[in-house]
């Protein structure tokens, strides 16, 4: 790794006031994301801040209401052992138990997890290849190079990459609230607006701006939460980032869907939530298949892979389904 | 309020940074980089070998060490963040020259062939065993939402916890026999 100073944050309002004056500082939680990024010099931070003893940013509560809020400095391992987690929220638990290993999730925080960067190979490349994330204006080598693992949706010339967070998948399908400090105070961004499609600018993969700390993410009480599932799909049982993956939640009256959430993960820059298909749901029957797959194709019109990803579009709508299935085997 | 945030040096920001820690039950301070890993410091600075580096990426799992009991990936973590943190290593889970039950269930059933990843095989398989005490649950465990209990600790269970080692000899039958049998006493 390249040199760098690191100190150590005793309270928010200075790390934030030394992030917003200092473009060559990073913070740091677990580290398991930004050490491999520095490692593999697609970060160079002349400073990191450790945060790790910042008081107050490691609870999970679970809410009076029926929601949580999740300290953005929780672990994954504790965030996925929580019994009111498992039990409210199923697809938040399994998110995270599908991600990384024993190893990884004792080590990496919440916060840090939904602001990992693209797996993308050419991102990640040691040799500098072209990629716009990495350096703006220097071209997106996987466009017309190997695409296998990248986007389906919402991509642009300029970038492919997918992103590869699998509990932000189950934060976007629960319209989760990421909850951020700056100067001026709190701001809370709702999980669809977190993460950005990458146009023009793939370089910015989020809302967040220089001065802000993300404090907590917030899921809200909902009727769908219980009967919930998370299915991943990839080249290994275990250990491996998603080909494709998706959250689903439901509510049900007896078998008829009353509302459902669905995202998937693997296809977008940024968790890809299937809003045509969570309207077509409302009223079906989860024994009627038929239904249940003309309601998800209709979020698959936009659908545009790449040379070498096709097979992703027919394999996201059956995991899908099967998330769907699954979720409201639990109704 | 008084911060508490440190001074970002000016002059030579890589000067060395000391640090107190208790490794394997004896405490010790070092002066580090800032960029040295905990497995680099382990192995380099304290002598302490028998961590192992594979990938210095987070993939194979050959540098699994536990920090205040917990399994983590020594290569994936800085030294200088480890302050007061108590550091066991392989060289610390044998107890007055007897072998943990891991180790000697690792002897029983063979669970290796060139030894490189052993070290992290067992101390991942020792803290997954008490994340299974503690009733946690896996990707392979059906429901979530259930309590899980050690008896719960199929062999599909213990693959999927030991996902993260990695073992190119492929000796996984006989490690998940040997964690089996030191978890469980199934053989």
């Amino acid at each position: 790794m390249h040199r760098f100073a690191l100190s150590r944050a005793g309270d928010a309002a200075m790390a934030i006031a030394a992030h917003a004056r200092d473009p060559a500082l990073a913070f740091i939680a677990g580290g398991t994301d930004l050490l491999g990024l520095m490692k593999d010099r697609a970060a160079l931070p002349e400073r990191l801040l450790d945060i790790n003893g910042l008081p107050d940013m490691a609870r999970i509560e679970a809410v009076p209401d029926g929601g949580l809020r999740i300290g953005a400095l929780a672990r994954m391992s504790d965030v996925a052992a929580d019994v009111e987690v498992r039990r409210r929220f199923p697809v938040i638990a399994e998110a995270l138990l599908f991600a990384a290993s024993g190893q990884l999730r004792n080590m990496a925080s919440i916060g840090g997890n939904i602001l990992q960067r693209t797996r993308c190979p050419y991102f990640r490349d040691g040799d500098d290849l072209p990629c716009n994330k990495r350096r703006a204006g220097s071209g997106c080598a996987a466009l017309r190079g190997l695409n296998r693992n990248h986007a389906i949706f919402g991509w642009s010339e300029a970038c492919v990459a997918t992103h590869a967070s699998d509990v932000a998948v189950a934060f976007a399908a629960l319209d989760a609230h990421v909850i951020v400090r700056g100067r001026s105070g709190e701001r809370s961004i709702p999980f669809g607006d977190f993460h950005r499609l990458p146009g023009d600018t793939p370089q910015r993969d989020t809302a967040l701006e220089r001065g802000e700390l993300i404090v907590a993410v917030e899921v809200p009480a909902q009727e769908a939460g219980r009967a919930s599932h998370y299915l991943k799909v990839r080249d290994r049982q275990s250990y491996e980032f998603a080909l494709v993956s998706a959250a689903a939640a439901l509510a049900t009256d007896g078998r008829r869907i009353r509302s459902a959430r669905l995202a998937l993960g693997g296809v977008a820059h940024k968790p890809w939530r299937l809003t045509a298909a969570e309207t077509a749901l409302r009223g079906a029957s989860l024994d009627d298949v038929e239904a249940l797959k003309s309601a998800i194709a209709t979020s698959f019109a936009d659908a545009r892979p790449l040379a070498g990803n096709g097979f992703k579009v027919e394999l996201a709508r059956r995991v899908s389904l099967r998330a769907l299935q699954s979720a409201g085997a639990r109704a | 309020m008084r911060s508490r945030t440190r001074p970002i040096p000016k002059a030579d920001v890589s000067a060395p940074l000391s640090v107190r820690l208790t490794v394997n039950g004896r405490p010790r301070t070092i002066a580090v980089e800032p960029r040295t890993t905990l497995l680099d410091a382990l192995r380099d600075m304290l002598a302490l070998s028998g961590t192992k580096k594979g990938c210095d990426r987070g993939e194979c799992g050959a540098c699994t060490v536990h920090i205040d009991g917990r399994r983590v990936l020594s290569c994936m973590t800085l030294a200088a963040m480890q302050e007061g943190r108590r550091i066991t290593t392989i060289e610390g889970l044998e107890d007055g020259g007897r072998l943990h039950p891991v180790q000697a269930a690792f002897v029983e059933h063979d669970g290796f062939q060139c030894g490189f990843c052993t070290s992290g095989q067992i101390m991942s398989g020792v803290a997954m065993i008490e994340e299974a005490k503690a009733g946690w649950p896996s990707a392979a465990t059906a429901d979530v939402a259930r309590s899980l209990t050690l008896a719960d600790l199929s062999n599909a269970e213990i693959r999927e916890r030991m996902s993260g080692n990695l073992c190119r000899c492929a000796c996984y039958p006989n490690i998940v026999e040997a964690i089996a049998e030191a978890a469980t006493g199934r053989r």
